[in-house]
């Protein structure tokens, strides 16, 4: 397979994901918005969505005020922001487009037609629009063009490429998400295990779609150790760390199964070890050592996989 | 003026078109709205869309297809084909003598001048010849009819003729569409075209290719406006569509860049222009192409189809001697006519031209897509005071032709059924041997009474229909 075919299959994976991870983050702020107020209001929970998502400044630059219409243009339509809605979900048609070829008629269709309804919802003027419906549409599209990969797509090394992007980018956005945790109660460290912090985690779950999933995994209350280990370490957790990063080992092998000696091997080296590693932690460790130095770690990780699959698959030359 | 109609002689329908004119006749109007509605779902979904970049409105245009299909007889087509291959042998002739000992200049035959200044005479190759002496590997060529028996050519394209694509889609989406058509009219199949094509590619691997030729298309990108159609034949010939970046030079030959290293490539077929086939050759700003690789052409390292500087070929200034190769090189009258044409850095000429003006249909020498042009007989008297102008400044870069009797078939409009005018560009394939399939482009004129067929003159396309015997 062409290097550029690949790595568009990688990217388009990674788009579709981001998009949702940027629905997810309108979500997350959206409910934290109808939190009882705090002193502050709610705009330091805003701030810290854009901070876990690495693009704080970028917001402060071009918009200044923290509200709500401002943080839902800008993660979902704003065209200068590469991890908004609109643009990750161009960004992955572009990508599908370009590699047509490797693609199939259903999973184009899907791509296609998410594109062509994203470009009538931008025409739409933004006051006959509400939020649950710009995050319905971006989780459904989604989910269509999943679907279709699943159902049509050879399981050959595109297969593998597409849902590798997947795999990294989700693992990447869970850790993103819980550290938004720790920028949210850095500040008022007196919250811990009040009302106010359990919200805050249930709003990270239902973000993740996952409020009712933890509840037949672990019933009964919410606290900051279960949730957690839930998005960490649990391997039934769909969008867990050790889930996505399995996920991406599992396609990193098959690669390498494929391709043989020839090809070199660093990227599933390095991802094995990271599994490893997670394998080997329980979460009170994990807190033992601070959640957000645990998940800084984490994050780097999963970026230099990353870079290592560019190294042994995208460059392409001896 | 009196223009051939396709369908009828008198008031009798033609053979041909009989079955058809039942069709037509039986044809509900909304059934047909609904066939025209689903004809261009189908384009849309399938993505058969004709980017225009950088002019505004939907950048994913789609052509418009007509539903009624233009047919040929066997014995109309079988005299077309045999022009068309003589016309193609005669081309590579040409090419394989100009970048070689020149005979045709020495003989005095055409101008030193209208091939060794041409813009498209590549100095770079002089002396190179390609595999099995082909330079042009796809030559499209624009025929008109104006009677019975009456073709011209009005156009050779031996650099990368688009529209390839739309005559295999729209036989595709005919078949869907109407199957009952299909099997009551014996209609000669266009789809091998793809396998024709990787044979002829593969038919002109470099020497220095010893095992199964790896044959790959080269585009210059998802921008442009071919690209559909760029994918489109990768995909039907399972050859890797590649960019520029996916390729690069090593020692003696050419690679892509591959998730399990680098593969050799033999055989590019380019969809590229020559001036960004290499910027260490030709231009050094352009970013599509690849560095070193005329290098590799020129030592045999590769095969670049078609090969660069065939364009020497295809200019409208060489068009006039076209039938004059064809007897020199050939030995052999020409089988296809060519439309009169003055060319207008001949005195004689030039004052024969700015006396007939409103009459003529006046070209740019490099023009294409239907721009820089004059249709004397369609434009105000302002419009052609003004070309005139444009002429009196630089008259070389002009020639004229009369205004031909271009034949119409019925194509469906708004009204219902009503003639348009046609035009018709078959593709030819030169490598070992010289092959086109039966069939072609049909572009169509949409508005009524136009002369101008190209797609970014609001033309659009039809099936073209050869019945077997």
């Amino acid at each position: 397979m062409l290097s550029r075919t690949a790595s568009n299959l990688f990217w388009m994976g990674r788009h579709l994901e981001r998009a949702e991870t940027a629905a997810r983050l309108i979500d997350v702020g959206q409910r934290i918005t109808l939190l009882p107020n705090t002193d502050e209001g709610y705009q330091s929970e805003w701030k810290s969505l854009l901070r876990a998502s690495g693009t704080i400044e970028a917001f402060t630059t071009k918009y200044g005020d923290v509200t709500q219409e401002n943080i839902e243009e800008y993660l979902f339509f704003d065209r200068e922001n590469p991890s908004s809605v609109v643009v990750c979900f161009e960004k992955a048609r572009e990508s599908g487009r370009i590699v047509r070829t490797a693609l199939t008629g259903q999973v184009w269709d899907a791509l296609n037609v998410a594109y062509q309804e994203l470009r009538k919802i931008e025409k739409t003027p933004r006051n006959k629009l509400d939020m649950a419906g710009l995050t319905d549409f971006t989780t459904r599209h989604a989910s269509t063009v999943r679907g279709a990969i699943n159902a049509t797509q050879l399981r050959n090394d595109g297969w593998h490429f597409m849902n590798l992007g997947y795999g990294l980018e989700r693992a990447d956005a869970t850790a993103r998400l819980l550290d938004v945790k720790y920028f949210v109660l850095l500040p008022r460290i007196e919250f811990v295990g009040s009302g106010l912090d359990s919200y805050q985690w249930q709003v990270i779950l239902r973000a993740l779609s996952a409020h009712r999933a933890f509840h037949w995994a672990y019933g009964g209350d919410v606290t900051a150790g279960r949730v957690a280990d839930f998005l960490i370490l649990n391997g039934e957790s769909p969008r867990s760390l050790i889930t996505s990063l399995y996920e991406a080992v599992w396609h990193l092998e098959g690669l390498a199964r494929r391709y043989g000696d020839a090809v070199p091997t660093a990227a599933r080296d390095e991802a094995r070890q990271v599994l490893e590693t997670l394998q080997n932690r329980d979460i009170d460790t994990i807190f033992d050592e601070g959640l957000h130095e645990f998940l800084t770690w984490f994050i780097t990780s999963i970026g230099s996989v990353a870079a290592l699959v560019h190294q042994d698959y995208l460059q392409g030359s001896a | 003026m009196e223009f051939y109609n396709e369908m009828y002689e008198g008031d009798k329908v033609r053979e041909p078109y009989a079955r058809l004119r039942n069709w037509v006749d039986t044809m509900p109007d909304d059934f047909r709205q609904m066939k025209q509605a689903e004809a261009e779902e189908l384009f849309r979904r399938i993505g058969i869309t004709f980017a225009v970049y950088g002019e505004g409105g939907d950048p994913d245009r789609l052509i418009p297809f007509d539903m009624m299909p233009r047919v040929f007889e066997q014995n109309e087509w079988r005299k077309l084909e045999r022009g068309i291959k003589q016309r193609a042998r005669a081309l590579n002739a040409f090419l394989r003598d100009v970048y070689g000992r020149g005979e045709i200049v020495r003989a005095g035959r055409i101008p030193a001048r209208l091939v060794y200044q041409n813009e498209a005479y590549e100095k770079a190759v002089a002396g190179v010849v390609p595999p099995r002496g082909v330079y042009s590997h796809i030559i499209g060529i624009d025929l008109v009819r104006t009677g019975k028996d009456e073709f011209f050519v009005l156009e050779d394209n031996c650099r990368t003729p688009s529209g390839v694509s739309y005559m295999l889609e729209n036989r595709e989406i005919m078949m869907r569409m109407f199957p009952q058509l299909f099997r009551g009219n014996r209609i000669e199949p266009v789809d091998q075209y793809p396998e024709l094509l990787r044979r002829t590619l593969e038919s002109v691997a470099p020497a220095k290719c010893e095992s199964r030729p790896n044959c790959v298309i080269l585009t210059p990108g998802h921008f442009n406006s071919a690209y559909y159609e760029h994918s489109f034949l990768a995909n039907l010939m399972g050859v890797e569509l590649v960019e520029g970046q996916d390729l690069f030079v090593d020692g003696e030959f050419v690679y892509m860049r591959t998730t399990q290293g680098p593969k050799r490539v033999d055989v590019i077929y380019r969809r590229l222009d020559d001036p960004y086939l290499d910027p260490l050759c030709f231009r050094p700003d352009s970013m599509l192409g690849v560095p070193g690789l005329m290098d590799i052409y020129r030592s045999g390292g590769v095969s670049i189809c078609s090969a660069p500087g065939a364009g020497v070929a295809d200019d409208k200034a060489i068009y006039t001697f076209v039938p004059e190769m064809v007897r020199f090189y050939l030995g052999e009258e020409p089988l296809l006519k060519n439309v009169d044409t003055w060319t207008l850095w001949k005195e004689d000429d030039y004052k024969y031209v700015m006396e007939n003006l409103p009459d003529l249909v006046v070209k740019e020498v490099h023009g294409s897509g239907g721009y820089g042009m004059l249709v004397g007989p369609k434009s105000t008297k302002a419009e052609i005071e003004e070309f005139r102008k444009k002429i009196e400044a630089d008259p070389s870069n002009y020639i004229a032709q009369p205004t031909l009797a271009l034949s119409t078939t019925p194509t469906f409009v708004d009204e219902g059924i009503a003639p348009r005018h046609v035009d018709l560009r078959p593709y030819c394939l030169c490598g070992d041997r010289i092959e086109l399939v039966p069939g072609g482009l049909t572009r169509v004129a949409l508005r009524e009474g136009s002369l101008v067929v190209n797609s970014s003159q609001g033309g659009g396309v039809k099936d073209t229909w050869v019945l077997s015997e």
